[in-house]
């Protein structure tokens, strides 16, 4: 029986083989008479602690990229996203991003790597010359620094000194109205932690001259425990408190910070706390917590905004990240170009994104801007408020002025000889 | 540098109450976890590697029944036992093939199952950090000592660890079972030859170790956040304790815990960035004065 069915099973398979080939051969033929699909890579960190990033980055740009396909495709060419995982390491990044081009054949990087990765896919795409969008790193020189810009790279993802001077001015208020003038921080020990701490110090002061730092607590990145960094505050009394800990360390930080009823002893403003990854996970979220939005369904209060987390959210079974907006608006940007140009050629759609301004449901009043001079965008929404234990988190948010941070940043740019 | 503010804080009796108890809890936390490994390399002579992974089952283990049943004290034994349980058929399956063997080959082994358990967790429990939140029962305010501040759950925390280092010291210096596991630290030919099981005893330190380990695990996750990978930082601290200690001491590692955690306490004051390294140099001090330890033996 057995043998017999072998037998069968012989032919059929030598058939099946004979039409494979025969439609392997023509195959080819088939797919380039329709418009070949456009291929986007994206470099991310999907393993480690932090893989978080890189699945909300792709869930993002994926959300956006069904949506485009859906009408027709970039330019009448269906998008297709592929993703590599670069464990974090930036000269694993530069390799996975060289490979997404030469081997993968994408047109386009979508860059989902932290800041340090970011940096050495920019280097590739200076050298290969392909259209990349970095959409997670934050660091202000990535697009300031004229010597690391470069023509074809764009960037959508907020921005370091946007955060700090928003925070800075939001902060001030607060200080002034309660009278904080002695403040300490508590950040990670890392390139991060150090800019993003002495920024916010600095335009902290530039509204508030009063404030005076008089601790500084320096845990190292991924400290398991902050007893000690936490007591070494509470020592010096200081009525406010800077802190940029994001994620898992952040959540530890809060935990621990409860338990001596930190939270009640000072005004504690965390940058990084308004993100459902930190506000979903931490269970005794103190409340009045000040911080700035990463992303929030409730800022900007539109309906747009609420619905597209509320789709994501039925999509995914989480809402979104701060990552996911910044790789949705990625998208966002080349669908406008494409439009404009009537292309999807990665040099037209360029050209097209240099002072593009697109609807977006992130937008503090409903459009984005592909700011023109340094490739990076303006307008996005930036709030800061104060957190409840409970949904929506963090009920209102105050909005930052986009005339104050774009006068204090070409301040910023000068001091700094990028202009 | 503030050494300043250091000299400051040790004429407050508030800031050297708040921070010998902050210094005592990073301790205790570290001696459950050095303790397993000191006895399990005083006894069986490997460096057990996968120690810090242990820890982070502890952890995980007290989440999901905490999760689950909303019971902290089922929790910590289920995390206790249940790692217990983990390292003896970690023992009997894999450690116990390269006893004896070269110690890269059981470094290998060791590191082999960090990956896994990593990626074990990461597969069960997901790649997002988790949260367990304090038990109902420790939520309420700190003590105020003279001034310096005592968290409700550090107190406890302090109390169970010296209960469990007191049980832990009585079971090896006055039951039988203790008799045994020192006699076969220093000779397990002699032991074997009087006719007592020694892979059994073997086994039993290793899971003895193990739900150390789990145990820290499960009193630290109130307050720290859970991710997979979180077993490797105590590790390494863990390895500074038993260098400090002395290899194969008990109390040695009690005494080094102590030391780490005060020393991470009273430095941040006055070397705030200069933590991590203050540690290392306290354990270079230690090692060129007395190279095998507080309280290792020579040789």
């Amino acid at each position: 029986m057995a043998r017999k069915r072998v037998d069968l099973d012989r032919r059929t398979v030598l058939k099946g083989a004979a039409a494979g080939a025969a439609a392997t051969v023509f195959a080819p033929t088939i797919v380039t008479a329709q418009a070949k699909a456009i291929r986007v890579g994206m470099p991310t960190i999907l393993s480690g602690r932090v893989a978080q990033l890189g699945t909300t980055s792709r869930a993002g740009a994926q959300f956006e990229i069904d949506k485009i396909n859906g009408a027709g495709g970039l330019a009448g060419r269906r998008i297709e996203l592929v993703v590599r995982d670069s464990r974090g390491q930036p000269q694993e990044a530069a390799r996975v991003a060289r490979e997404l081009v030469n081997s993968d054949g994408c047109e386009i990087i979508l860059d989902a790597e932290a800041s340090s990765g970011s940096f050495a896919v920019q280097e590739v795409a200076k050298d290969l010359g392909v259209l990349c969008i970095h959409t997670n790193s934050e660091t202000s020189s990535l697009s300031a620094d004229p010597k690391i810009r470069i023509p074809n790279a764009f960037r959508t993802a907020r921005q370091g000194i946007h955060d700090s001077i928003a925070g800075g001015s939001y902060a001030a208020k607060i200080a002034q109205a309660k009278g904080l003038d002695r403040w300490a921080t508590c950040s990670p020990d890392y390139a991060y932690g150090r800019d993003s701490n002495a920024l916010f110090m600095e335009y902290l002061k530039h509204f508030y001259p009063k404030a005076e730092l008089t601790t500084e607590a320096w845990p190292k990145l991924f400290q398991p425990d902050y007893t000690e960094v936490i007591t070494n505050v509470l020592q010096a009394k200081p009525q406010a408190l800077y802190s940029c800990l994001w994620g898992g360390d952040l959540t530890s930080w809060i935990d621990q910070g409860n338990i001596y009823a930190m939270f009640a002893q000072m005004e504690v403003f965390a940058i990084n706390m308004a993100d459902y990854t930190a506000l979903t996970v931490v269970k005794n979220l103190p409340p009045g917590i000040h911080s700035g939005n990463r992303y929030i369904k409730t800022f900007p209060g539109t309906p747009q905004n609420a619905a597209w987390a509320d789709a994501y959210r039925e999509r995914f079974k989480e809402y979104p990240t701060n990552w996911s907006w910044e790789n949705a608006t990625a998208v966002h940007f080349l669908d406008a170009a494409a439009k404009k140009a009537n292309s999807a050629d990665g040099k037209q759609l360029a050209d097209a994104m240099r002072g593009l301004k697109i609807d977006s449901p992130f937008g503090a009043d409903g459009t984005i801007t592909m700011r023109a001079e340094d490739q990076t965008i303006v307008g996005y929404a930036i709030g800061w408020g104060t957190t409840i234990g409970k949904e929506p988190y963090v009920p209102t948010v105050t909005a930052g002025d986009w005339k104050v941070i774009a006068e204090l940043e070409a301040d910023w740019k000068k001091r700094n000889k990028y202009t | 540098m503030n050494p300043a503010a250091l000299a400051n804080c040790l004429t407050s009796a508030s800031c050297v109450i708040t921070q010998t108890t902050s210094g005592l809890i990073i301790g205790m936390l570290l001696f459950l976890v050095a303790a397993g490994l000191t006895l399990i390399f005083g006894v069986l002579k490997v460096v057990n590697f996968t120690h810090g992974s242990f820890y982070m089952l502890g952890a995980y283990f007290a989440y999901t029944v905490y999760v689950a049943t909303g019971s902290y004290v089922l929790a910590v034994l289920a995390a206790a036992f249940g790692v217990g349980l983990f390292a003896l058929i970690f023992e009997r399956f894999f450690m116990s093939k390269v006893y004896g063997s070269n110690v890269l080959m059981q470094l290998l082994v060791c590191y082999a199952f960090i990956l896994i358990l990593d990626d074990a967790v990461k597969i069960i429990w997901g790649p997002e950090f988790k949260s367990m939140g304090m038990p109902d029962a420790f939520q309420r305010p700190p003590l105020f000592v003279a001034g310096g501040i005592v968290p409700v759950f550090y107190l406890f925390l302090i109390v169970i660890t010296l209960i469990i280092s007191a049980v832990l010291w009585l079971t090896i210096t006055r039951t039988r079972f203790g008799t045994i596991v020192r006699a076969a630290a220093v000779n397990p030919h002699m032991v074997s030859a009087l006719g007592i099981n020694t892979r059994l005893v073997y086994s039993l330190v290793f899971a003895l170790g193990g739900l150390l380990a789990g145990l820290a695990g499960s009193l630290a996750v109130p307050v720290r956040s859970l991710t997979a990978g979180m077993g490797f930082s105590i590790l390494i601290e863990s390895f500074i304790v038993t260098v400090i200690g002395g290899m194969g001491s008990i109390a040695g590692a009690l005494i080094g815990s102590i030391l780490i955690g005060l020393v991470r306490a009273f430095g941040s004051i006055g070397f705030p960035l200069f933590v991590e390294g203050l540690m290392f140099m306290l354990m270079a001090v230690i090692l060129i004065l007395k190279p095998s330890g507080l309280l290792g033996k020579e040789g």
